[in-house]
This record gives structure tokens, sequence and C-alpha cells, in this order.
């Protein structure tokens, strides 16, 4: 039965696509965005730009309200008590690599930083570098068969030697929830500190983070349908008090002089330079056109189309689906045909997935795995672009075996 | 220059070719004619890194002319090598370098398997090549 996406039309670029014969099924890598944003963007530049929190003339007061309205935007969709407990940054990747800069100092050689065996790069180099540079020990917390952080195991590693926890939401390759409530509820128990990396699991249902009870939470804006060089980290106001600052520049500045300076608390001391303004007032505009949605009536959508990718594939001779994925992706190998093969046949029919490592090699390699294929669902996506990329899954193995 | 036999008789077979699943069975067909690698040669120096999948390549010159041996464990990438090496085989060093290997994959059909995004690696295969020609 087809399974239209209601919200279809709101993204241009898929129609656009479409022209092109492509078939968009990696949303987990960036999205395409909705109208409201492209009219955003375009309103900001047409209306005149400015730099923010600077200047005292017209154009640059309507900019620094729009930014900061932005701010609360953020703060309402994540549920802060505070706007001043949003940061800007460039990414989920610049939100990871602050903290694990502005939080160095408070480590000491012989401490612990605990992370999951399934986090991407981007919540694992940051870490294992800052590490390195203090003589730390990073545990890696191992996973269950599901692709599920191993809860027994993973409470018996952090101990009262872990300072921190870094852990993904919802896994970028898996598509796997983790257990964070108890494992959260565990560190904090244990006085350490918990950053969420909620690249993918922001994208999908809503995030409360004071139920959540992590110190950190970041997020890309690009991946949430919104536009690319703006992510923002979430941290309590305990949290961020403990950060030191980590880059210097424009902005972040109270007093200074040729020797000495002294800084603004966040969020301000950590947007250094002139922040994308654009993109910012952007992501806003994303967010009320994401909250102007029927909740219930998305997850139901995303449930079912998920459902329906996991059924097709499971139901294909000689798919193997890595863990056991619960939301928005599942990524899978085939018995005897190479990833690249699979990959090659299904670009040449249209059909936009990620081929490869995914940006988490060791967990690849734990799985015995050079890469696997990953299809990702966004909520424009229909049945419609399931069943192109399945006939075109049939039509490539067929032509391979 | 004439383009060498097998790579004209290559070039004629591709431009014939109608639609993806030809050319993939074509690419296949050529990939299983690739002269096999000894398993001495799959060094980690002959790896080309930067591709998804394994690859590796060798450059010897005997008597000024270029002999490459290449392979990967993915087929469709065997069969661009195929048509890589029957363009390239045989060369000196002066005709390689004026060579427009990217003019040749456009020829046959399949210039955007060459690009950087491809995680096919006929990308990295190139620039490895290059190096390997010019590097004393």
């Amino acid at each position: 039965m087809f399974q239209p996406s209601p919200w279809r039309a709101d993204f241009p670029a898929i129609t656009a696509l479409q022209r092109q014969h492509q078939t968009y099924l990696d949303s987990a890598a960036t999205t395409q965005k909705p109208q409201a944003l492209l009219d955003a963007l375009s309103h900001y530049y047409s209306h005149g730009a400015a730099n923010v929190h600077r200047a005292q003339h017209l154009p640059g007061a309507l900019a620094t309200q729009a930014f900061e309205t932005s701010r609360d935007k953020v703060a309402t969709w994540l549920n802060a008590v505070d706007s001043r407990q949003i940061i800007f940054t460039h990414g989920a990747t610049s939100a990871l690599n602050l903290l694990a800069y502005g939080l160095e100092h408070g480590f000491e050689a012989g401490d612990e930083i605990a992370v999951s065996a399934l986090e991407h790069h981007a919540n694992l180099l940051p870490w294992q570098q800052l590490a390195q540079r203090r003589n730390l020990r990073l545990v890696v917390l191992p996973l269950d068969e599901h692709g599920r952080i191993d809860l027994e195991h993973a409470l018996q590693l952090i101990g009262p030697r872990t300072r921190l926890v870094a852990l993904s939401q919802l896994s970028n390759v898996l598509g796997t929830w983790q257990p964070l409530p108890a494992l959260l509820a565990h560190a904090r128990a244990q006085g350490a500190l918990s950053v969420v990396d909620g690249a993918q699991g922001v994208v999908h249902g809503r995030h409360d983070v004071q139920q959540l009870g992590c110190d950190f939470y970041v997020f890309s804006s690009h991946k949430l349908y919104g536009p690319d060089g703006v992510g923002a980290l979430y941290g309590r106001t305990e949290a961020l008090a403990r950060l030191r600052h980590w880059q210097f520049g424009g902005e972040m500045v109270q007093l200074a002089d040729y020797h000495e300076s002294s800084f603004r608390p966040a969020p301000l001391g950590f947007e250094a330079g002139t922040p994308p303004i654009a993109s910012v007032i952007g992501l806003g505009a994303t967010l009320d056109y994401l909250a102007s949605l029927d909740p219930a009536a998305v997850a139901a959508h995303e449930t079912s189309l998920h459902q329906h990718l996991v059924r097709g594939l499971a139901d294909r001779e000689g798919v193997r689906i890595l863990g056991t994925p619960q939301s928005a992706l599942a990524s899978f190998v085939i018995d005897g045909v190479h990833n690249a093969d699979i990959a090659h046949l299904l670009t040449e029919q249209g059909i936009a997935v990620r081929a490869g490592h995914h940006c988490a090699m060791p967990l690849l390699k734990g799985l015995g795995l050079e890469g696997a294929i990953r299809v990702s669902l966004g909520l424009y996506n229909d049945s419609d672009d399931l069943q192109r990329f399945f006939d075109a899954l049939d039509q490539g193995l067929e032509l391979l075996r | 220059m004439s383009l060498p036999e097998a790579a004209q008789q290559a070039l004629d077979t591709f431009t014939q070719a109608k639609g993806w699943e030809q050319r993939a069975r074509l690419l296949m067909q050529m990939g299983d004619r690739l002269e096999p690698l000894d398993e001495s040669d799959k060094t980690d120096a002959n790896r080309v890194h930067g591709c998804e999948s394994l690859v590796w390549l060798v450059a010897v010159q005997v008597d000024g002319q270029w002999r490459f041996k290449a392979t990967s464990d993915a087929r469709l990438l065997r069969g661009l090598l195929a048509l890589l090496l029957v363009r390239v085989q045989g060369l000196g060093s002066d005709d390689l370098a004026g060579l427009d290997l990217r003019e040749w994959f456009t020829q046959l059909g399949l210039e955007r398997q060459l690009s950087p995004s491809r995680s096919n690696g006929l990308h990295a295969v190139l620039l490895q090549m290059a190096e390997l020609v010019t590097s004393p």
C-alpha cells in the first residue's frame, strides 16, 4: 500500500532530485531543506545583513534580535531552562571539540573517560586525543548483539575514576537508541560529567534535556533539516561554568589589553568571531517549521517507513542487517557480495545511499566488516522511495550473482 | 596518437553499450579478464589508500615502458582497473605524462566514476599512478 509523505511538498529539493532521477535515502548524512528555511535565508540576505552583538545601527539590532530569537527557539526545542544554556557552534563536531578542550583542565593523569563502542568519530577522537594529552584512560563500553550498549557491563565500567561519559543517543550506523537514562543516572551518581551526542537522535522525536539528565547535549543543524555550518551545544548552567575558554577573538572578550584580557561567560564567551548568522536565523525558521508539524503524525510516518525498510531488507536472501535498528536507518551487508559493487549499482540506478564505514571505523572493525550500505530516512521520504531502492537492489543483485 | 589495440576494442564496446545494466555487465567481463595479481604483490606498500575497497597497484618500468598490474576485491572496480590498464600499458613516461585519463573515461561514458566523492577509489588510483610514474 502506498504511504505518501504529507510533508514532501515542503521540501523543494526532493522534486528537483526526482527530476534528476535521484531517490534520496541518505538523510542521516545530511537532510534536504524546507521552503521555510530557504525563505528565511533569502529574507535575511535581501533585507540587510549585519553583524551581531556589535553594532548600534538598526540592521545590526535586527540581525542580533533574529539571532538571539533563534537561541530561544533552540532552548525551547530542547526544553532547556534558559536560552543562555545554548552555545552556537559550527556543528556537533566543533561542539564536541569545544568540550574536550574546555573541560581539559579538570582532568588528572589516570582519570577515566567512557565512550561506547559505536561512537561516530566526532564523539570518539576528541576524547581519545584528550586522553593522550592528559594521560587518561579511555574506557570503551561494549555493545550487546542488538547494537545497544551492554548496560550490565557498562554500569560496572563506569566507576569512581570515571570523570566523563560521552555517548551517542541514536547510532548513526545501527539505528539503535542507547539506554541513556540508566547510564546517565549512574554516571551522575559516580560524579562524572555526561555528554550526549544528539546528532542523529535530535532528528527523531522531541528530546527534553532536563528529563534526559545530561550535563551537555550537542547536535548539528544540517541533519535536522536546517542549514549547515551551525550546531548547538546545550549545557547545564553548573556544567557550563566548568568550561574554560578555548577560542579567542572578537565578541567573546569582556575587556582586552595587550597583555591581559577577561572573557564573557557562556554563551557569548564561547562564540568567538562572527558566527554563521544567516544559518542561525535559518535554523530558527526550520525549528518553527518542525514545531508546526503534528508530532504524532511524524512519528507514525517514520515508524511505518522504517518498518517497511527493515522488513524489506530482512525478506531478501543473503542480506544481513547490522544490529537491530529501531529508528531512522538500517545498515546491511550481503553475503558474498562486495559493498562497493552494490553501492556502484545503486548509484547507477539513481539511489542515493551511503556505503563505507560511516565515520565509525572501530565499530565496523569490531563487527568484522570493511563497510556496509546504509539507507536512512527523512520525513519527506515515502514508500515509493523505498520501493525504488528495493527494485534497484534486486536488479543489482541479479546482475552480480 | 592512435589508441593501443585493446583500448580501441574496449572503446568500441563501451560506446555501443546501452544503459547501466549493459555497462555493468561489460565492466564485470573486463574485470574477469584482468591478469591476476600475485599474493606477494598484495603488500601494504602497493595498497591504494583512499578507497573503500582493497586496491593494489604495481608499476614497473622495463626498457622505458611502463608495465602495470592492479586488482581489487570489488568486481566492478576490477573492471574499471582493467579499462585503465589497457590504456596505459606499455607507454613511456612522456606519453603517460601527456595522457588525459579523465578524457579516456569520459570517452568510455564512465566519467562519473572518477568523482573524488566516489568511494570506489578510481580517483585515488589515478592519483597514485601519477605519483608512481613521476617519482624517481
